[in-house]
């Protein structure tokens, strides 16, 4: 049986996701065993395939290379997973919303500087006015809330891809 | 001798017979029985608004839904608490509520003790399909021992209910309408400056959500004690 193709991406997010996937234990061998990881911030590829089964992402979409890479990955990806409240729900990162994004660089970058205060203008990408959650951009096939999710959840939701059924949390998956 | 019972009613819900007394409300009746209805606003103890609109009950040969906290139980009732419509519109209900305000589970005080978070958990919602709208929301701080945050508020007026009914006090309210509706204390002053609040904290322990907490309580710490209410309704009406 040919491998299932995964992927893992980290958008605006702070990895507790991809650290809670981590800690489900002596059950990621078992995952291993019937994945080709394709692409994560866990490895060291550093262009996402043309073709992959499984991504999931962590964290909301909050400036344009995520929104970018969200269309991509979505062109690309059979099922996708959005993992965890930011990816779900925005959650911290859209709490910067109600300020507008000059009011958050201005905070973050002039007014709390200690030296050389500037708002970054080169290299890292410009932030969307809001932060906001994946499926907002780009149709989302399953859904784990939690912040993190535990790895309980995380462990059944891929369990259940790799086995071709449907992810099913029986009313364990939550939000905070 | 006591003044006349209310008269016993016979009527069906969810195919099977009840009975309860006249007075009684279906949701009532269905707690007796164990029958689980979704709610915010109501809680025992308090007199009842029907504002949330999640314990919307279906009756045979009606086609308006009924909340069942203020609809009374009456002889030949044929009443559905439990159908796709009617999880159709409580999901929509809370995905609703979810929604309007920012209700970021993660960093609340009431994370995991919140009625809102585990009705979202019950109904099975794992996202929220319409736009978040990320209103502009304040903290009011003002008081020594408590907090409001407007942005998880839900609007159910527990806390407007017990602080005129149950306290007396009269100290909160509701502005606004629609989606900008606010409680608020005194005539939207400062709840510290509020002359009228007593400091009780029984608006505190009935709010469903993060909205109203005790200072010093950080991330999931804050556990609403109910207790006290269907204590003090008991002994008014025991000694009225």
């Amino acid at each position: 049986m040919s491998k299932v193709r995964l992927a893992t991406v980290w958008m605006d997010g702070c990895s507790g996701c991809h650290m809670s996937f981590l800690d489900m234990d002596e059950r990621i061998l078992e995952i291993a065993d019937k994945v080709d990881l394709v692409y994560s911030p866990l490895v060291d590829i550093k262009t996402f395939p043309e073709s992959v089964d499984v991504t999931i992402v962590e964290g909301a979409v909050s400036n344009e290379d995520d929104l970018k890479k969200a269309k991509m990955i979505r062109a690309r990806t059979k099922i996708l997973v959005a993992l965890g409240d930011c990816a779900v729900t925005s959650n911290v990162p859209a709490m910067r919303n109600q300020f507008g994004t000059e009011g958050v660089l201005a905070r973050a970058y002039l007014e709390n500087a200690q030296i050389n205060p500037h708002v970054p203008n080169k290299v890292i990408p410009p932030l969307l006015p809001q932060a906001r959650p994946l499926h907002e951009f780009v149709p989302v096939d399953v859904f784990v809330p939690g912040c993190p999710p535990s790895a309980d959840d995380i462990f059944s939701v891929v369990a259940d891809l790799l086995a071709g059924r449907t992810p099913d949390l029986h009313g364990r998956g939550r939000f905070g | 001798m006591s003044p006349a019972a209310p008269g016993v009613v016979t009527f069906v819900m969810d195919g099977k017979d009840v009975s309860a007394r006249a007075d009684q409300t279906v949701l009532a009746v269905a707690r007796e029985h164990n029958v689980a209805i979704p709610t915010l606003c109501a809680l025992e103890g308090l007199s009842t608004v029907g504002a949330c609109r999640l314990c919307l009950v279906e009756i045979a040969g009606s086609p308006k839904l009924q909340p069942a906290c203020v609809l009374k139980a009456t002889e030949g009732l044929n009443v559905s608490t439990r159908s796709e419509r009617l999880d159709k519109y409580r999901k929509m209900i809370v995905e609703l509520l979810l929604s309007e305000r920012n209700h970021v589970c993660s960093v609340c005080v009431s994370n995991g003790h919140c009625d809102l978070q585990s009705l979202a958990q019950s109904l099975g919602i794992d996202h929220v399909r319409f736009p978040y709208l990320y209103p502009s929301f304040a903290v009011d701080a003002s008081h020594a021992r408590f907090t409001l945050d407007h942005n998880r508020c839900v609007l159910c007026t527990r806390c407007v209910r017990v602080c005129d009914e149950v306290e007396g006090a009269h100290t909160w309210d509701v502005m606004g309408r629609g989606i900008r509706s606010q409680v608020i204390t005194g005539l939207k002053q400062p709840w510290g400056e509020s002359e009228s609040c007593t400091t009780c904290g029984k608006c505190v322990q009935v709010c469903p959500t993060g909205a109203l907490s005790e200072k010093g309580k950080s991330v999931a710490e804050m556990r609403k004690r109910r207790d006290f209410l269907p204590y003090l309704t008991q002994m008014r009406e025991e000694h009225a």
